[in-house]
């Protein structure tokens, strides 16, 4: 019975964070249709740039903060330079599709080199800012602890956040006008490039959360060479696929999905079942239901 | 106040769709841009409106030149283009479509009063608010187009089809709806039309392209009096 609950609260934590990771992937999607793979080599710097900032001012949340406004910074610096760019001189031709999807992989590269390079391969580490030792109840302890609970919180609220973003207020519909039609929007006079520009600052701040909030809720290290962050764009990135690719909600969804189906396996199967299962899981959806689990089907659009 | 268009040529690649236009456009009028398929009404259309800024030659709205300037920048000083069939986002809710033309706008309680009045003038959009644009029938989704464009407050504006794949009754109704806004708002408005008799009815202009040069000009009534325009493009 407590193995059972301990495995749902396992999955909702993973899942928490997967589903960071793939608000991030489908804001970005969303704005400028591109699949961003460097979002993890992103998500890396910033936690990188957070921990600096743990160091000088010793609060972690202070850290948190200023790691997603220089997530954001960096989105916005790598639409605004590297994406504007390559759209502008590959704008047609063979590989115009797949320029930018190559280019991000490119790109997620020569971060963590780069980062290598500045840092070394040393890892560092991450308190948890909140204690990390689960509840107890009568006698048992869960696998929920209060860093647990700040980062389902966490991942909750950015999601609420960014949906009243989206469809309340007048910056979101810049937002899904330019993502849904850029001429039309253009046309009503909406800066687009600036909007996508924005998409990508905000995917940059959500993708710096998932950084921060993992790193000390899993062993705590940090390197640029981690594989926790190669992991958490895999699984961000099948969470996105799982939610439609086109939905925060979706996103979310996905996320716990994955992270529930993914402790379960961990626990009651094998350890070394859980990738295959995690990619079974991206080849079901995608050919059974490829809209996505909340299926918008005519959101779908390349 | 009016839009001067001097020596405007538009190529695609080595076609040549539009050679070395001119012509004048005075405010308040509404000017019918008529001709056959291919003839380049709708690529000059796409140039005035910063659509294709690849044009040559010059085109100015009080002044302003109009050619490689961004749409989204020419809206800020009153040109509004309603592009060619798909005009509204159908994703977004008719609302949404509606305030999209709107944001730019600093003055937002001045943008509330604009669509006021506009869904006074068409209750049916305003019984559809609510619901995704979608739903729309083709007529509706014109109208909700061209006030999506009125909600910029424009002064020059610029139609491309409105009629395209609609019925004859539903097309009258969307070119008296033009007139009307013409006269009542002091709008200058172009209209680019296949449909070229009823939109020269509605017109006080005319100009026919043909082959990407002026074939006619003149008044919408000498147009249609005209026995060559009449042969060649209003089929009697």
């Amino acid at each position: 019975m407590y193995q059972f609950i301990n495995t749902i609260f396992i999955g909702i934590t993973s899942g928490a964070i997967y589903s960071l990771m793939a608000i991030a992937l489908v804001l970005v999607w969303r704005s400028t249709r591109v699949v961003n793979f460097a979002q993890a080599g992103m998500a890396l710097l910033s936690t990188y740039i957070g921990y600096e900032f743990i160091q000088r001012f010793h609060s972690f949340w202070l850290a948190l903060f200023l790691a997603m406004v220089a997530g954001a910074g960096i989105g916005a610096l790598v639409d605004s330079i590297f994406m504007r760019t390559l759209f502008r001189r590959v704008a047609h031709g063979p590989i115009a599709g797949v320029a930018p999807i190559i280019a991000t992989l490119g790109l997620l590269g020569l971060i963590r080199a780069s980062l290598g390079l500045a840092v070394g391969n040393s890892d560092v580490s991450i308190r948890p800012p909140v204690s990390n030792v689960g509840y107890t109840i009568s006698g048992h302890t869960l696998a929920f602890s209060p860093l647990k609970l700040v980062i389902v919180s966490a991942a909750v609220f950015l999601m609420i956040a960014l949906s009243i973003l989206f469809s309340k207020t007048n910056i979101g519909l810049s937002l899904r006008a330019s993502a849904f039609s850029p001429e039309i929007a253009r046309l009503a006079g909406v800066r687009v490039d600036r909007v996508r520009t924005l998409g990508w600052a905000i995917a940059g701040a959500a993708g710096a959360a998932a950084g921060m909030l993992q790193t000390p809720s899993g062993t705590g290290a940090l390197s640029p060479d981690s594989l926790d962050f190669s992991l958490l764009l895999v699984f961000g990135f099948i969470a996105a696929v799982i939610g439609g690719l086109e939905s925060l909600i979706g996103a979310v969804l996905g996320g716990v999905l994955l992270g529930l189906v993914l402790a379960f396996v961990l626990t009651y199967m094998s350890g070394s079942l859980v990738f295959i299962t995690a990619f079974v899981l991206l080849i079901i959806v995608l050919l059974v239901r490829p809209q996505g689990i909340i299926g918008m089907n005519r959101g779908r659009r390349a | 106040m009016s839009l001067e268009v001097r020596e405007v040529s538009v190529h695609h690649g080595p076609i040549r769709a539009i050679n070395k236009i001119s012509f004048d456009v005075q405010a308040g009028e509404l000017v019918a841009m008529i001709g056959s398929n291919g003839a380049g009404k709708t690529s000059l259309l796409r140039a005035l409106s910063g659509l294709n800024r690849s044009a040559e030659g010059s085109a100015r709205w009080n002044g302003f030149e109009l050619l490689h300037t961004k749409p989204e920048i020419l809206v800020r000083h009153g040109v509004s283009h309603v592009s060619e069939g798909k005009s509204v986002i159908p994703e977004l809710t008719v609302e949404d479509n509606l305030n999209l033309g709107a944001l730019w706008r600093r003055d937002q309680s001045q943008a509330h009063r604009t669509r006021q009045s506009l869904l006074d003038h068409f209750p049916r959009l305003a019984e559809r608010m609510k619901q995704s644009a979608d739903t729309l029938s083709g007529g509706e989704r014109q109208m909700l187009a061209i006030c999506r464009a009125m909600m910029s407050q424009p002064e020059l504006l610029l139609l491309d089809e409105p009629s395209l794949g609609l019925a004859p009754l539903i097309v009258a109704q969307i070119f008296e709806t033009i007139r009307d806004l013409t006269t009542t708002m002091g709008l200058t408005v172009i209209l680019v039309e296949q449909n070229a008799m009823s939109a020269l009815k509605v017109a006080d202009q005319g100009i026919v392209l043909n082959l990407g040069s002026i074939a006619a000009i003149g008044s919408a009534q000498s147009l249609i009096a005209d026995p060559k325009v009449r042969a060649a493009y209003l089929g009697y």
